[in-house]
């Protein structure tokens, strides 16, 4: 996987004391999802897949769905008290769930934390743990990696036996190699120049 | 050894990479994904501005959407929640959409050009009612202001902010407002409803502080039914509850006088129950009666006058202000084939602004609604475009007597996919239509080649891309070695069918089943399954495969069903029957007949079966079989689990030899006070399962209980089965069970405290995956069981297998008594889920994967051995060769494997995997309003060359190698011939 790259994104979910004109028991839960303009886009040369506006906010497992506002605030109006668990839906980013406790006794009181490492939320601010890529990066074009694909092993093994076994040969003893090449020739082992077309020539 | 050295090196080092992805550019070669909004139910253009014309949609599905005008694509558009129902759309200032949604209580501004929500409102009210949206260039406190009538109180909100400027509620218990109309010009407002029924009330508001200005209030002698239609601004024409007598109420300037005409007064024949249709053409309103629509115009005081009688075939659109003063409404008739679309002014009913034959599809049924707009010609006449929403959910365009383009919207609403193969290629019948010659084929390569060497220039590129995605061998209308090519057999909620190639997602043909059509006798027609009735192979090649289309005439279980027989190949439907009876479980049977037809066992509600077809040769079948027929059903409200067989024959009045008797063999009764059942799962009746023996760690053997009637079911406390958070972890319980569907026998039971539901599982070969939420750590978990068959654990014993006595080869049977063992382990999982799968090859040899469908409607592919009970923190060496994972509290994600890399299939409801005939590959349709298709394989296509396998470097390789054998033997001649000379 790449490396994470240092998260930009900031989610900073507040709990504004909310109260409802309605039914007794119904609280509002307000939050807010920031992104910094500029960052995290174009560092790794593609464009960020999702964009604002096709941030999603769910609320239990889809149960209320609800969207962003240009500065990044939601809320979800009309929410029993209780523990809820709200998730984040943004193409590229990887969000934790929050666990949030409405009270019911002390109204407006809301309690968050992550899910994913129960980390409390004190000030109710929430970071995405990382960025998605989604797609493998291609490798950049190098020598290497066409050296090492298997038609450049093979051309690579072949130039190898080529040039650097005549440097072997060379290297030894000029007795050692004659006795060699009788020994071969007794033995009648086909040379590379006997076993093409016209070798048998000399 | 140059070809065994490379063979080794090429699979030395395909799998190096354990990663299954997808680079960015290979996006669209194996995947298509198409986006849908479902059936219009509100339409607003936005023509007004220069540069792109819109127009802003909202759906059934509860999607709010802007479309291209010009080709139908979508700008932008979102999906709100399953409770967050659309109640009205508007645009405001020219540059806010508008929507009231939830019973009136949401109120939110999105932005024209990229759907950024600007605002959102929560409106609340005293109590519950309709809801009314109406948008105003009344400006209060310098902002231009909405009105909005919803649970029982009257908000002006500001357009800028969502600011609520002032409200007023009407509190009174009996009051049922119907209209909230602002006279054009002026400052105040008239909210008209009416109080007990039989009371008309008027109050007329200050549009500027939402003071009460005036009440009147008028009692009536007849009650009123439903609707009014508003005829002017200070008119409107209601029908009293027989819907017998007209009344039309005028209350100019706050005095209210009403003259009654009985309907029968204005047509001659007995009319029968009417009622008022929504429209808001001045002038003149519109009741349906069991015959007929009949159009009436109100001529001065009280004078109404029928100006046209149609058939029920017949559309009308809302009015469309054209100039001053001046209205226009659109009317659309079917006449045969075509429609006829009539543009009139709303003043005089005799002339036609615009009078268009269009030829229409059959397929598409009837026009259900329209939507007008008008555009200035050249000439500065006017010119209009309607936007028609047809029978099957499409969506037209229809300008100057052509259809502009239309959507396929049915899609959105799939309930059922089936399968179905492709024609075999006949020799000497071109199927493709450009066939590549060797030329092309070789400059494609060198083209490729030089992508690989990053030699190409950006024209190569996009000519390179061009050709991968448009190549003529994935949408070949034919049958292919790998089993790539198929047909998806869809069916939409709109009773309509249509058939997709996985190729390209192209809509091979459509056809709107006649048996799912409205009628006198199936008033509301529903479609249930798909099911493969006829897949021909071997001795009956030359028939058609075929499609069953199961339906019931209404929404409960002891409805009458239909059946519909579609050929896969050209969508005609060849047959078409309605029941006597009713639907309640389809069983397709292993057994078919002599032209490939499958049996199928239809059960209905009072536990009848039926046998189709009916056929003598299918009874014979049939009875040689009759014994080994078990079936079960699943009672969610009682929680009651029944196991049947067949008895008899029927013992009705009438003699019908395929009907049966069947006799309740066990039954499973839940205590309704603690369980719930809430979830089943069962395999998938095509699995394939290589090898029921899986060997473990240290020579060891375990067997897989590997059963077709092992049912999963998972039941919750009563009280945790609603949302998440409304009960606390000690009242709440899971409980699954595994059971033999034959016998009744419950194999395994398990209790997970403290977690509730929405359960999502799935079951393949003997182990079973499903998805809970632990309340206790507040988060989702994913548990897996795996089933072992214990009596075959002492097979291992070589002496046994030597001396013959072994029970390896005795069949596996539901009668014997198995010993079963089983494993299980837990893990947390991050997302909630929507839907879950598994991988399916064609022999089941390749290893398995999940495919999980996430609340951010993504697809997500899970090894399966993350979810293996035998993890532990610390594997043995053994452990870890045999490809144990240590284990980890939470199951990783991985964003690689997102089977849909960076698209949505949004709304998802359900993930199909279908088996390829290459054993690496399944093929995988994701379909909720979108649709998506992938070709996926779970351990790499080891069983083929990918797609990006360069020939033209193997052969450019081979062409090198044979020139450097030349180029050496060369030298080394040279060489000898100068060592001789020395």
């Amino acid at each position: 996987m790449a490396a994470v790259t240092p998260l930009l994104l900031l989610l900073l979910l507040s709990s504004a004391p909310s109260f409802s004109s309605g039914s007794r028991n119904a609280y509002n839960i307000n939050g807010r999802v920031k992104i910094p303009q500029g960052l995290g886009l174009g560092t790794k040369g593609y464009a960020l897949p999702g964009r604002m506006s096709n941030v999603k906010v769910l609320l239990n497992g889809g149960q209320n769905i609800t969207f962003l506002r240009p500065d990044g605030y939601f809320s979800f109006h009309n929410i029993p008290a209780g523990t809820h668990l709200i998730e984040v839906s943004a193409i590229g980013y990887f969000f934790s769930p929050v666990r949030v406790d409405v009270s019911a006794r002390t109204p407006g009181k809301v309690q968050a934390a992550l899910t994913e490492n129960r980390k409390g939320l004190s000030e109710l601010v929430l970071e995405p743990l990382r960025e998605e890529q989604y797609y493998e990066i291609r490798e950049p074009f190098s020598i290497m990696s066409l050296l090492k694909s298997p038609m450049g092993l093979m051309v690579g093994f072949m130039l190898a036996v080529a040039f650097l076994m005549p440097k072997l040969v060379e290297n030894m003893d000029l007795e050692e190699m004659r006795r060699a090449q009788e020994e071969m020739r007794s033995q009648g082992v086909p040379s590379l120049s006997s076993l093409l077309p016209g070798g048998a020539m000399n | 050894m140059a070809i065994m050295s490379f063979i080794f090196v090429f699979f030395f080092f395909s799998s190096l990479q354990p990663i299954l992805s997808l680079y960015e550019d290979q996006v669209g070669l194996m995947d298509w994904h198409q986006q849908y909004i479902g059936k219009v139910k509100q339409a607003v253009f936005h023509t007004h501005k220069t540069g792109r014309k819109r127009v802003v949609a909202s759906t059934e599905q509860n999607i709010i959407a802007t479309l291209d005008l010009r080709s139908g694509e979508i700008f932008w558009r979102h999906v709100l929640g399953p409770n967050d129902v659309v109640d009205g759309i508007d645009i405001a200032l020219g540059k806010y959409v508008i929507t009231l949604s939830s019973g009136g209580s949401i109120l939110r501004a999105w932005n024209l050009p990229d759907g950024q929500m600007v605002w959102e409102s929560s409106l609340h009210g005293p109590k519950h009612s309709k809801s009314l949206l109406l948008t105003t260039n009344l400006i209060i406190e310098k902002d231009n202001s909405l009105i909005v009538f919803s649970n029982g109180r009257l908000n002006a909100v500001s357009c800028i902010d969502g600011e609520v400027l002032w409200k007023k509620d009407f509190e009174e218990e009996s009051l049922e407002v119907q209209q909230v109309i602002q006279p054009p010009g002026s400052d105040f407002i008239y909210v008209v409803g009416f109080a007990a029924s039989s009371q008309f009330e008027t109050y007329k508001i200050n549009a500027k502080n939402g003071e009460l200005l005036k009440h009147e209030s008028t009692a009536f002698s007849d009650r009123f039914s439903g609707e009014v239609s508003l005829v002017s601004s200070e008119t409107v024409a209601a029908l009293d509850s027989t819907g017998s007598i007209l009344l039309t109420i005028s209350f100019h300037n706050g005095k209210i006088s009403s003259q009654q005409i009985p309907v029968s007064n204005l047509l001659e024949d007995s009319p029968g129950l009417a009622v008022i249709i929504h429209s808001s053409v001045t002038g003149i309103f519109a009741i349906k009666t069991d015959a007929a629509t009949i159009f009436i115009r109100v001529i001065g005081e009280g004078k109404l006058e029928v100006v046209e009688k149609t058939n029920h075939e017949t559309v009308v659109s809302d009015a469309l202000t054209i100039s001053e003063g001046q209205q226009a409404f659109a009317l659309v008739q079917h006449a045969g084939s075509n429609i006829h679309l009539t543009v009139k002014p709303a003043h005089d009913w005799d002339s036609n602004l615009l009078k268009e034959s269009i030829k229409m599809d059959q397929q598409r049924g009837f026009v259900h609604k329209v939507f007008i707009n008008n555009y200035i010609r050249t000439d500065r006449s006017h010119g209009f475009r309607a936007l028609i929403v047809m029978e099957d959910h499409s969506l037209l365009l229809l300008q100057q007597g052509a259809i502009v383009w239309s959507r396929e919207d049915g899609l959105a609403s799939i309930i059922d996919v089936t399968t179905s193969e492709l024609p075999v290629e006949k020799a000497g019948v071109s199927v493709a239509k450009v066939e590549l010659n060797l030329f092309e084929w070789l400059k494609g390569h060198v083209l490729k080649l030089k992508g690989t060497l990053m030699l190409a220039t950006p024209e190569d590129i996009a000519a390179i891309q061009y050709m991968r995605l448009k190549s003529s061998e994935k949408s070949k209308m034919t049958r292919d070695h790998n089993g790539f090519r198929k047909l998806l057999i869809a069916l939409t909620r709109a009773g309509k069918l249509f058939a997709l190639h996985t190729g390209d997602g192209r809509i091979v043909w459509s056809h709107l089943l006649q048996s799912l059509h409205k009628s006198e006798s199936c008033r509301q027609p529903i479609g249930l399954n798909l099911h493969q009735w006829q897949v021909p192979h071997h001795h009956a090649l030359d028939e058609n495969p075929s499609v069953l289309v199961v339906g019931r005439c209404g929404p409960s279980s002891d409805a009458l069903g239909v059946l519909s027989l579609v050929d896969s190949y050209t969508g005609k439907e060849f047959s078409s029957l309605r029941l006597v009876h009713s639907v309640a479980q389809v069983i397709p049977l292993p057994y078919t007949d002599s032209t490939e037809q499958r049996l199928h066992l239809l059960i209905d509600a009072d536990k009848h079966a039926h046998l189709y077809p009916k056929t003598p040769e299918a009874i014979d079948i049939f009875q040689s079989e009759f014994a080994n027929v078990y079936w079960y059903s699943v009672d969610d409200d009682n929680g009651i689990i029944k196991g049947y067989a067949l008895k008899t024959k029927c013992s009705g009045n009438v003699a019908d030899e395929f009907c049966f008797d069947s006799r309740e063999l066990w039954s499973i009764v839940l205590p309704s006070e603690s369980e719930k059942i809430i979830t089943t799962a069962t395999r998938k009746l095509n699995e394939a399962v290589h090898t029921q023996a899986k060997l473990i760690a240290d020579q060891d053997v375990m067997y897989k209980y590997i059963s077709s009637n092992l049912l999963f079911v998972a039941t919750v406390a009563p009280k945790a089965s609603g949302e998440i958070g409304s009960v606390t972890p000690e009242e709440s319980w899971l409980v699954v069970y595994l059971i033999d569907t034959v016998t009744g026998r419950v194999l395994h039971r398990m209790t997970h405290h403290g977690s509730q539901g929405p359960v999502q599982a799935v079951l393949s070969e003997n182990w079973v995956v499903y998805h809970y939420f632990n309340l206790r750590a507040h988060r989702y978990e994913m548990s897996v069981i795996e089933i072992y068959d214990q009596s075959r654990a002492d097979n291992k014993d070589v002496w046994k297998l030597v001396v013959g006595n072994h029970n390896l080869t005795s069949p596996v049977s539901s009668y014997s008594r198995a010993e079963v063992i089983t494993k299980s382990q837990s893990y947390f999982f991050t997302h909630s889920l929507k839907a879950i799968a598994v991988t399916l090859t064609v022999k089941g040899i390749t290893s398995k994967q999940l495919l999980i469908g996430t609340i951010g409607d993504q697809v997500l592919a899970l090894d399966k051995r993350f979810l293996d009970p035998r993890r532990s923190v610390n594997p043995t060496q053994a452990e870890r060769e045999e490809g144990i994972i240590p284990l980890t509290d939470s199951l990783p994600i991985i964003p690689q494997s997102y089977i849909t890399h960076s698209l949505r299939v949004e709304g998802l409801q359900s993930i199909i995997t279908v088996a390829a005939k290459l054993e690496s590959t399944t093929l995988v349709f994701a379909h909720g309003l979108d649709l998506f298709f992938t070709h996926y394989a779970p351990s790499r296509t080891y069983d083929s060359l990918t797609e990006d396998f360069s020939y033209a470097l193997l052969l450019i390789t081979i062409v090198a190698l044979v020139a450097a054998i030349f180029v050496t033997w060369i030298l080394s001649q040279r060489k000898e011939l100068q060592d001789r000379w020395r």
